[in-house]
């Protein structure tokens, strides 16, 4: 049996805990490098073991752009070849990328905070000195870089079957790359903010499903915005959804022109700073809820 | 002096749970008005740990224990009362406090279940900011201490319960915590896989002079750490001193057990027999009784082997609840007044 230990223990009582990486400006920069790359090697490693589900996933997922896309071309080559602006090889470009756009802004969704709380996730996570959305942002887009290595045959085989029209230039495709994961983080945050409301109650689903009908009319994922009427366009124009989806397929597929381009990123960072800024707020209120009622 | 590392006092926690009867009426009428009832889980505890001390903390199930520790450690928010943890507020979770503690839960999980547990480690090194070479350091005197540099490179699903524990031990002192909350640490671990955790949470304790709050339902536990042992009852504490002390104050019986040269014979006129087993007779007998009845054994049989022992810690703490639940006053306890 070990002897007991107490307070006659040898061992310096208050001892120094593990060594840091230090303080300071450019130390704080690499703590957060390392360890939002730490995390997607977890993740990518994490999802590699489950990459023949992953690949059924995203080949289930393909189905809802393509029934789309088959749809709105007939319709185009009905109506003399274009509708709202597009033809049958704009719609082919517009959905095959919307399948990349729609795996790189999944986030985490409200519903896995239940399970959250009730399964002591979130006590381990609130014992980390870290916010736990750093956890979630890092973690999904670890994951998004799988996506983005099974995408590419699935794309490439869509693009063979329904022959997209591209008109890309350099700039659309530097926007793209920027506002993919403005998008992601931006989806991110509201995705979170509904999450949060499970801390007060968790019969918040007609909730959840408002917000998700409006994003899909008024994002551009059911139809590009140009095919919708005028107020919605322009109520799309001032609400978060569009610059998480619409925006970044429209960026690439080469649609806009420089100056769009410049004020989606800008929307994208106004919206983003204002969902940072309400999550940073309810955070606080709902870690007091979780605390005062127990996990 | 040093500072306390932890200082709680009148600590409180009440948690509000609705309540309602069975059948429709009583849901009907829950539409209306919802009736709650207080249930009050830590109920005015206060004590101090220093620095470097191995404290065992003992009650039964639904006592309280668990809420206090989570309350110590910034999981849950306290009613009323105050709780300083190496001068910091818990509830206020500053990043600088939750990197000096740590929790360790038998039943929750911190390790990435697909992937080696070096791959989880290198998270928790990002996650603490840890400098990579002392890093590395710490953690394989870890993995060597627990014998593990077999399993580290085993994904974790594929580990045994008590070698996923050992791991999640690892994982969770990798950044050198000064207060470990344990909170049922051995649960569900055969005894050799106890005995191994138990060691490395002294070694710990040895090393960086680290304060433990240990709750464990294994007795074996305590003893092996804890000289000092708070017992808590239904919120309030019933007990709080050295281990040693805890039969003196709320068991007043000595255990003797007796072997006679020509095999048994009756000694129910000496105390309580409490077994006869292979030659060997237990007897209880008041703690002021036991010399007398000593004298009178060794003068009166042929005494082969005699042993005067307090008896078993289980049976002290059971006894420590059944009078709780008496509600008769316990002789010594530290807690305030009885319930209302």
């Amino acid at each position: 049996m070990t002897s007991p230990t107490a307070s006659t223990a040898p061992g310096a009582p208050g001892a120094p805990t593990a060594p840091t990486i230090g303080t300071g400006p450019l130390a704080s920069i690499r703590g957060w490098v390392d360890l939002y790359v730490a995390t997607m090697r977890i993740s990518i490693a994490s999802q590699i073991q489950y990459r023949v589900s992953n690949y059924f996933y995203m080949i289930g997922m393909v189905t809802e752009p393509v029934i789309y896309l088959v749809v709105w071309s007939t319709v185009a080559r009905q109506q003399g070849g274009e509708v709202g602006g597009f033809t049958p090889g704009e719609f082919a470009a517009y959905y095959i990328v919307w399948t990349l756009v729609r795996n790189m802004n999944i986030a985490l969704t409200p519903w896995a905070w239940e399970e959250r709380v009730r399964g002591g996730e979130l006590s381990g996570m609130l014992l980390k000195p870290v916010h736990p959305i750093h956890n979630d942002l890092a973690g999904l887009a670890g994951w998004k870089a799988v996506v983005i290595v099974l995408w590419l045959p699935i794309a490439a085989f869509l693009s063979l079957i329904f022959q997209p029209t591209y008109s890309i230039e350099p700039i659309d495709v530097v926007v793209f790359l920027v506002a993919i994961w403005g998008a992601y983080v931006l989806r991110s945050m509201f995705l979170w903010l509904l999450g949060l409301v499970t801390f007060w109650t968790t019969r918040v689903g007609p909730v959840f499903d408002i917000f998700f009908v409006a994003e899909l009319l008024l994002s551009g994922r059911l139809v590009p915005l140009t095919l919708m009427p005028d107020w919605a366009q322009q109520l799309a124009d001032v609400l978060p959804f569009k610059w998480t989806f619409s925006f970044p397929i429209e960026a690439l597929i080469g649609r806009l022109p420089a100056d769009q381009l410049l004020r989606g990123l800008g929307m994208q960072v106004l919206w983003i700073a204002i969902s940072a800024s309400i999550v940073a707020a309810c955070w606080r209120l709902a870690v007091r809820r979780f605390s005062a009622v127990g996990g | 002096m040093p500072e306390p590392a932890i200082r709680v006092a009148d600590l409180r926690k009440t948690f509000r749970v609705p309540v309602r009867e069975a059948g429709l009426a009583a849901a009907a009428r829950s539409l209306f008005r919802r009736e709650h009832r207080d249930v009050h889980a830590v109920d005015g505890v206060s004590f101090t740990i220093e620095p470097g001390e191995v404290v065992g903390f003992l009650g039964p199930n639904g006592a309280g224990k668990t809420t206090t520790l989570k309350m110590l450690s910034g999981l849950l928010y306290p009613t009323a009362g105050e709780a300083i943890v190496l001068g910091n507020v818990p509830s206020r979770r500053q990043s600088d406090f939750l990197r000096r503690i740590t929790m360790v839960m038998g039943n929750r999980n911190q390790l990435q279940w697909d992937l080696p547990a070096l791959d989880s480690f290198e998270l928790i090194r990002a996650i603490y900011r840890l400098e990579p070479t002392a890093f590395r350091q710490t953690r394989d005197e870890f993995i060597d201490l627990l014998d593990l540099r077999e399993l580290v490179s085993k994904p974790v699903r594929n580990l045994s319960l008590g070698e996923r524990m050992k791991m999640e031990f690892v994982g969770a002192l990798l950044h050198r915590p000064q207060v470990l909350f344990l909170d049922e640490p051995t649960l569900g671990l055969d005894v050799t896989m106890q005995k191994r955790i138990r060691s490395f949470v002294a070694e710990y304790n040895r090393r960086f002079g680290a304060t433990v709050l240990l709750t464990s339902h294994y007795m074996a536990d305590v003893q092996a750490l804890c000289r000092r042992v708070i017992v808590i009852h239904h919120g309030r504490i019933l007990f709080d001193g050295a281990l040693a002390d805890l039969s003196t104050r709320f068991d007043s019986t000595k255990t003797i057990g007796v072997t006679l040269r020509d095999g048994t014979a009756d000694l129910s006129a000496y105390g309580e027999v409490l077994s006869t087993e292979e030659g060997r007779t237990l007897l209880r007998v008041s703690r002021g009784d036991a010399p007398d009845v000593t004298t009178r054994l060794l003068r009166d049989l042929p005494v082969l082997d005699l042993t005067i022992e307090d008896p078993p810690i289980e049976d002290v703490i059971e006894r420590v609840f059944a009078d709780a639940r008496d509600e008769r006053p316990t002789a010594g306890a530290v807690a305030g007044g009885g319930r209302e």
